[in-house]
């Protein structure tokens, strides 16, 4: 029996079960886990207390406008790919208030709310969300204009990956070169292996932190059979997209067609609803908005999730800059494929099929772009 | 994100609908140094914040001036501002015109109604070094004589022999002796050297776009033309996505572009 090691890293091979010691020590070592979590018949994500919080024996099924979460026969805790919620609700939180005004004596004083940020431990980060994670980074975290508060909550997160075994319809990470195997950007990489010969996981650290966690861990070394198996999972996962994006003639070609009739025929069936854009892992618009007690004493400044298919959010005095839904999701088309290139030096999307899931009219940025790059532009 | 509390000492009304506040800090340095065409957040307690060009003059840094017009929730707040009121202030921001890499130029200073207040502080840059630059001629357009920003100091302008000021209303009565028309239609009567020109722009959409051709048709190079855009602002630090047009952040690579740069986008219909 040979001893594997993974590229890049000593790997072994925990039971199960000692997915629980691990919880316990994130928990000890003063990290919040939060993964993924079923309740009320809804795939989230939420705080971890225990494995029994993750959506074990649960599997889902994602297409365009499709999502269905069902029971499994598998006994796989990450039986499933990806839910509506990103990590960006932890690292990027959807309303976080960012300045308080306190009016005395006629005089104002501005304070920043104080907030130690949580050391979240992020279980169960795909390949895709990897990906986003290092997309929000380039967009937050570096550069001359910056996010302290995304800084403080990045930093302090401990990411725990998970490698994909499996394939939603909705995936295109590999097209991407994005997934489904993790490669970097992780404390700790999971496999999970379910079979005949037992439930494990496949333990990879990828950082200091993580191989100091992993040396608490009840692990054993590698069996060549276990590696195989789990490569195999990885393989068979990207083998099975059916959906791809091609990106070569990016940002040109979005750059170049604004007029292009598709535009039109997507806004017909468009309702500006913006789920892409909240559900989508990169897309950090916000708008600020005050909110005060009745006699003006306090205000707090609100920092709330924005979409650019809202009609006000190119409001400037007397009108809108995009009043037509042609031009709000060309506007999100555009940055996710061409703007972010030049803004951020990568895409906005990395594969993971979220926005053509969860639109209600089922539009989908696979068949969006090749539509657009394949008929004869009016102009 | 914090303002800084600022004491409105002064409130001047230039139009029904425009104003002028002077602000002063409440703590931290005295003074606030600022480049020509850069803006300022503005926030009224409980309202909200508005972007804002600096219209003041940046050899006077302990005078923060502000020309706003009322035309929404928070400049309506505002315009209620008296001395002794406190607002915050977040600033500056943006990218400046190019006055100091103008020098040796001869200049067109073009701006329609309120688009004046931004580029006041390029006239005050420039007159304080006024050997530095060549012909320098400011073209101005309002809708009628009564909606002319800043009149006396125009008129001071116009009485140096160093500028030409060149001054169109859109529609006048009787006793007004000035031009009526648009104000591209003053474009051909500037007497600049139009190969070592720059024109610096600001004022409504359609206009800028006109006023480009114009200068193009008399000669000047697309990168000597600079134009000051407004877009939705909520953080100015690039990072709210609003202000975006094209690859742009106009917060952070504006608001002040050279054409050649901003032309592509600018001329593109919603986006």
């Amino acid at each position: 029996m040979s001893q594997f090691r993974w590229p890049g890293g000593a790997g072994a091979v925990m039971p199960a079960a000692a997915l629980g010691d691990l919880l316990a020590l994130l928990w000890r070592e003063g990290f919040q886990p939060v993964g993924p979590t079923v309740q009320d018949g809804y795939l989230g994500l939420d705080v971890l207390h225990t494995p029994a919080d993750l959506p074990q024996g649960w599997t889902t099924e994602a297409d365009a406008g499709w999502f269905r979460l069902q029971r499994s026969d598998r006994a796989a805790f990450f039986g499933f790919n990806l839910g509506q919620e990103s990590w960006k609700k932890f690292l990027f939180p959807p309303r976080l208030p960012v300045v308080t005004a306190a009016r005395q004596d006629g005089l104002i004083s501005f304070a920043a709310p104080a907030r130690p940020p949580t050391a979240y431990a992020l279980i169960g980060v795909r390949a895709c969300e990897l990906a986003a994670l290092a997309v929000l980074d380039r967009t937050l975290r570096q550069g001359a204009f910056r996010d302290p508060d995304y800084e403080a909550r990045r930093q302090a997160a401990l990411v725990v990956a998970v490698n994909c075994t499996e394939s939603d319809a909705a995936c295109f990470c590999a097209s991407l070169g994005t997934g489904p195997a993790v490669r970097g950007g992780y404390d700790l990489a999971l496999t999970e292996l379910t079979g005949a010969d037992g439930h494990f996981f496949l333990i990879q650290a990828g950082s200091a932190q993580g191989e100091r966690l992993m040396a608490a861990l009840p692990v054993q070394p590698v069996r060549e059979e276990q590696w195989q198996q789990a490569q195999a999972g990885i393989a068979a996962a990207a083998r099975r997209q059916t959906r791809s994006l091609a990106t070569a003639d990016l940002p040109g070609l979005l750059y170049e067609r604004p007029e292009h009739p598709h535009w039109e025929e997507v806004a017909a069936r468009c309702l500006s609803c913006g789920s892409c854009a909240l559900v989508c892992p990169t897309c950090f618009c916000f708008c600020l908005e005050d909110e005060t007690d009745l006699e003006n004493k306090t205000a707090t400044r609100w920092r709330l999730w924005d979409v650019c298919h809202n009609l006000d959010h190119s409001y400037i005095h007397g009108g809108w800059l995009r009043p037509s839904r042609k031009a709000r999701y060309r506007q999100w088309l555009t940055h996710k494929l061409a703007a972010w290139l030049d803004q951020f030096g990568c895409l906005g999307c990395t594969g993971c099929g979220r926005c053509l899931v969860w639109c209600p009219v089922a539009i989908d940025l696979t068949a969006e772009l090749p539509a657009l790059r394949e008929t004869a532009p009016k102009e | 994100m914090v303002p800084r509390p600022f004491r409105v000492v002064r409130y001047r009304r230039e139009l029904p609908d425009t104003f002028t506040l002077t602000l002063e800090p409440l703590a931290g340095p005295a003074e606030f140094f600022f480049q020509p065409g850069q803006f300022n957040m503005l926030y009224q307690m409980g309202a909200g914040e508005v972007p804002s060009s600096i219209s003041g003059a940046p050899g006077r840094p302990r005078e923060l001036v502000h020309t706003i017009r009322a035309v929404g929730n928070v400049t309506g707040v505002l315009q209620r501002c008296r001395p002794g009121d406190v607002i915050g202030v977040r600033g500056p921001f943006g990218t400046p015109w190019p006055v100091a890499a103008l020098a040796g130029r001869d200049l067109i200073i073009l701006t329609g109604g309120l688009g004046l207040a931004p580029l006041r502080p390029v006239i005050y840059a420039i007159l304080a070094r006024r050997q530095d630059y060549g012909a320098v001629e400011i073209i101005y357009g309002a809708r009628s004589p009564r909606d002319l920003l800043y009149r006396r100091e125009l008129e001071r302008w116009r009485g140096r022999f160093d500028l030409r000021v060149h001054v169109t209303v859109d529609s006048a009565s009787p006793d007004w002796h000035g031009n009526v028309g648009v104000v591209t239609n003053l474009i051909p009567r500037t007497r600049i050297d139009t190969c070592h020109a720059a024109a610096l722009i600001c004022g409504p959409g359609v206009m800028m776009r006109f006023a480009v051709q114009e200068l193009v048709k008399l000669g000047l190079q697309i990168q000597d033309i600079y134009v000051s855009l407004e877009r939705n602002m909520q953080c100015a630090l690039g990072l709210c996505g609003h202000c975006q047009l094209g690859p742009f952040f106009v917060c952070k690579d504006g608001p002040v572009f050279s054409y050649d740069r901003i032309g592509p986008w600018f001329e593109k219909r919603e986006v």
